[in-house]
């Protein structure tokens, strides 16, 4: 089989990364951050209807009605037909039940006949959503540390410390194209952007760790007869196969839940299956391309630092 | 390595098609009109509201007395949320009280069968504040309101109350008596007096909104303004929630809801639905990518996938009876899918070495030893960070009194337990993958596939991605 010469184009693989984190960044000054109202509190409420509905009208009733400003968003239920209007509030003003309760009320009176109907209702409280925003971050974090802990137990013998350091900068490029993944598809940050994310810290260092055993065991095999270098490119064209096939299975499973989930209008598992698509395919590429070049780097910089 | 004999590929199998059996169909006895159920079947599967509806609502007290709620306020807040909960027929709710945070966290679903269910109002009625009322006698009607006399004569209402403690005493024989020590405010103590000297002998029923909590005994004329609800049968649990209720009733702020949500039944089934689909699709997909990839070894993995996804159900389901349903929503399935992908991780690896060791000159029975060997460690080490991830995800978005939230609950102090329920499943379907992947991709497969290259017919390298002979 042909060895890729993973190891000499370690340049080639930073730069790649540098221009997509540069596309990202540029992408988030142009469209912005939005925060799900899970995160930053706000309202959401979603109705459905069946006849005819003029949305500047549905906005100037639902304002006078709340007696706030609100924005309306229509769309299209693939799976039912049905339209949808989807009201957003500001976080600053909260919408009690009560509230709510007369608004639904009066709209029904109202717009009754064209079958208008609650589909759902979501109000958050913006001290609640920044909670619950730091407790993720949070979570984020305390997960990354115990990443780094674990890899450098487990691969003392290969210089516990520095594997597990460049693991863990593999994963914050993944987490970053996560991020911007988000960013792209215009999804807002919820709290399926946590799961992702920290799913993303277990799946991509599983790349990485599959492939650090394989150095571990080749250490073993060949001791000093070869270099960081040569050492960690044997070691990524053994495990390289699997990479690619593990990430062809897990990335169809999602393929597959993305697209039924977009003809259902699934917007829920929309936001979770497609980060986790791009988040997988930059764990694998940041585990061959990113943490193990880094590492044969930082070997190459610390020679005092070299397995025993 | 012991030999593994030829029938074990067999039995394997057989104990997954009757594991198959079992998790889709149940089991259930029946004695008369008495159905039990021993093996839940998929059916018994506990939705969550993403998925059949319902609502997930946060009730705090009002702002401006925000700090100077007590403990005893919000397990009388509590109490009356489960009381309106029943009342309203809603039997199926989890309630958590955050004390740190002065939160109480409701979460219910969708009743079945109804139609013309107003989540709002049921919200608005939750909330409000409790009618804590001392009634003449104990009339009630077929609807269980107040009837007669009841309905009109009136003894106290919660404002005449200061606060209601349980207590117990303890008789001669040693044995405890537990009770509700009543305190009441000057007027209260007034009408009491009143009260219990006309009703001497008959009942005083105490009834929070229209539901009826108590109805004691009239033993003598109260004065004072300190009275004791006792009774030879109360239980020390009985005793707290009765006094519960009853400083509910003197509580002296309504709710709050500024944090709810609410999904109707229609939305979230037919995404279930969908996602279902999802899933068989994703699976007959992975399958034939691993038999057309890794043919035998493809083959068994794949086998072993359907046990891995089959034992998922039993442990969502609980499997036996008596164990109960773990709820699963949307991202839950998701995490079931995502599981049958990375599934096969373990079976790629091993086969994967397989197919090197058989081209380094190995015989079919050492290499099937040295790949299943020499891949362990590997998979161990990927499935142990992927342990971690679902253990954090667990405790940052479970319930309160889950296992691992309790675990890094000095990680999570600061913070209330998670709103946001649906995660949570999600973390539980990834851990339950990654472990029984270890039971199935692992040793299922190991077994399985030693057991397979026993037959004469299957050892071909070829078969296992080796040189052809």
């Amino acid at each position: 089989m042909r060895q890729f010469d993973f190891i000499g184009n370690t340049k080639k693989y930073f730069a790649f990364s540098i221009a997509l984190l540069v596309i990202a960044f540029a992408a988030m000054l142009i469209f912005g951050v939005q925060l799900d109202i899970q995160f930053k509190g706000g309202a959401l409420i979603t109705y459905s209807y069946t006849g005819e509905i003029d949305r500047n009208e549905f906005t100037k009733s639902v304002q006078e009605l709340l007696g706030q400003g609100v924005s309306v968003q229509e769309s299209t239920d693939l799976a039912t037909g049905k339209q949808n209007f989807v009201v957003s509030l500001a976080a600053s003003q909260g919408l009690t039940a009560e509230k709510q309760l007369e608004l639904t009320n009066a709209l029904g009176e109202q717009y009754g006949g064209a079958g208008l109907e609650t589909v759902s209702i979501n109000v958050v409280d913006p001290t609640i959503g920044n909670e619950f925003l730091l407790k993720s971050l949070l979570a984020v974090a305390f997960a990354a540390v115990l990443m780094i802990i674990y890899t450098s137990i487990r691969f003392r013998m290969i210089s516990g410390w520095s594997a597990g350091v460049m693991a863990v900068a593999a994963l914050l490029h993944d987490l970053l194209m996560v991020f911007a993944s988000f960013i792209l598809f215009r999804f807002p940050i919820n709290a399926n952007f946590i799961a992702v994310c920290l799913t993303i810290l277990g799946y991509s260092l599983n790349d990485t760790i599959v492939i650090y055993d394989r150095v571990r065991e080749n250490k073993r095999l060949y001791g000093n007869r070869l270099s960081v270098a040569e050492l960690m490119n044997k070691s990524l064209n053994q495990s390289l196969k699997r990479s690619l096939m593990t990430t062809i299975t897990t990335v169809a499973s999602m393929v597959v839940v993305s697209v039924v989930a977009y003809i259902y209008n699934v917007e829920s598992i929309l936001s979770f299956s497609m980060p986790m698509i791009i988040g997988m395919l930059s764990g694998v590429y940041s585990s061959l391309c990113i943490a193990c070049p880094l590492w044969v780097l930082w070997q190459q910089k610390h020679p005092e630092d070299k397995a025993k | 390595m012991k030999k593994v004999g030829k029938p074990v590929f067999f039995i394997i199998a057989a104990l997954i098609v009757l594991m198959g059996y079992l998790t889709v169909y149940g089991v259930t006895t029946t004695y008369g009109d008495l159905t039990r159920t021993v093996i839940k079947s998929i059916n018994d599967v506990r939705w969550g509201i993403d998925i059949r509806g319902g609502v997930d609502v946060t009730f705090s007290p009002p702002e401006d007395i925000l700090e100077t709620v007590t403990d005893e306020q919000m397990a009388a807040a509590e109490s009356i949320i489960q009381v309106r909960l029943v009342s309203q027929n809603i039997t199926d709710s989890e309630i958590y009280t955050d004390y740190n945070n002065k939160r109480i966290i409701v979460r219910f679903p969708w009743k079945a069968d109804e139609t013309e269910f107003n989540p709002e109002e049921a919200i608005a009625e939750l909330g409000a504040t409790a009618a804590l009322t001392f009634r003449a006698n104990a009339n009630r009607d077929a609807d269980g309101n107040p009837a007669g006399e009841t309905a009109t004569d009136i003894i106290l209402e919660g404002k005449d109350i200061v606060s209601a403690e349980a207590a117990y005493t303890e008789t001669q024989s040693g044995a405890r008596e537990f009770m509700v020590n009543l305190s009441l405010t000057e007027e209260g103590a007034k009408k009491f007096e009143a009260g219990t000297e006309r009703l001497i002998g008959q009942t005083i029923s105490i009834w929070m909104d229209n539901t009826m909590i108590s109805s004691p005994t009239v033993q003598s004329k109260i004065s004072g303004g300190e009275a004791t609800i006792s009774g030879s049968n109360f239980t020390a649990e009985e005793v707290n929630d009765l006094a519960n209720k009853i400083n509910a009733g003197a509580l002296p702020f309504a709710l709050r809801t500024e944090n709810y949500n609410t999904i109707s039944p229609t939305l979230g089934l037919g995404a279930k639905d969908a996602m279902m689909l999802a899933g068989v699709i994703a699976f007959l997909i992975i399958a034939a990518i691993m038999i057309s990839f890794y043919r035998l070894p493809g083959f068994v993995a794949v086998i072993a996938l359907l046990g891995q996804v089959l034992l998922m159900i039993a442990s969502i389901t609980g499997f036996f009876g008596v164990f109960p349903s773990f709820t699963l929503t949307l991202p839950g399935i998701a995490g079931i899918i995502l599981s049958i992908g990375f599934g096969v991780d373990a079976n790629i690896i091993t086969a994967e070495r397989i197919k090197e060791e058989l081209r380094s000159g190995k015989t079919l029975d050492g290499a099937l030893n040295a790949g299943f060997q020499r891949a362990f460690t590997a998979i161990f080490d990927g499935n142990v960070t992927v342990i971690i991830v679902a253990v954090i995800l667990m405790a940052a978005f479970g319930p309160p009194d889950g296992l691992f939230s309790k675990a890094l609950s000095w990680l999570f102090f600061m913070f209330g337990p998670s709103t946001s329920g649906s995660i949570y499943s999600f973390g539980y379907t990834l851990l339950m993958g990654v472990v029984l992947n270890l039971l199935m991709g692992v040793l299922a497969s190991k077994l399985m596939l030693k057991s397979l290259s026993r037959f004469e017919a299957l050892r071909k390298p070829s078969l296992y991605g080796g040189d052809k002979a």
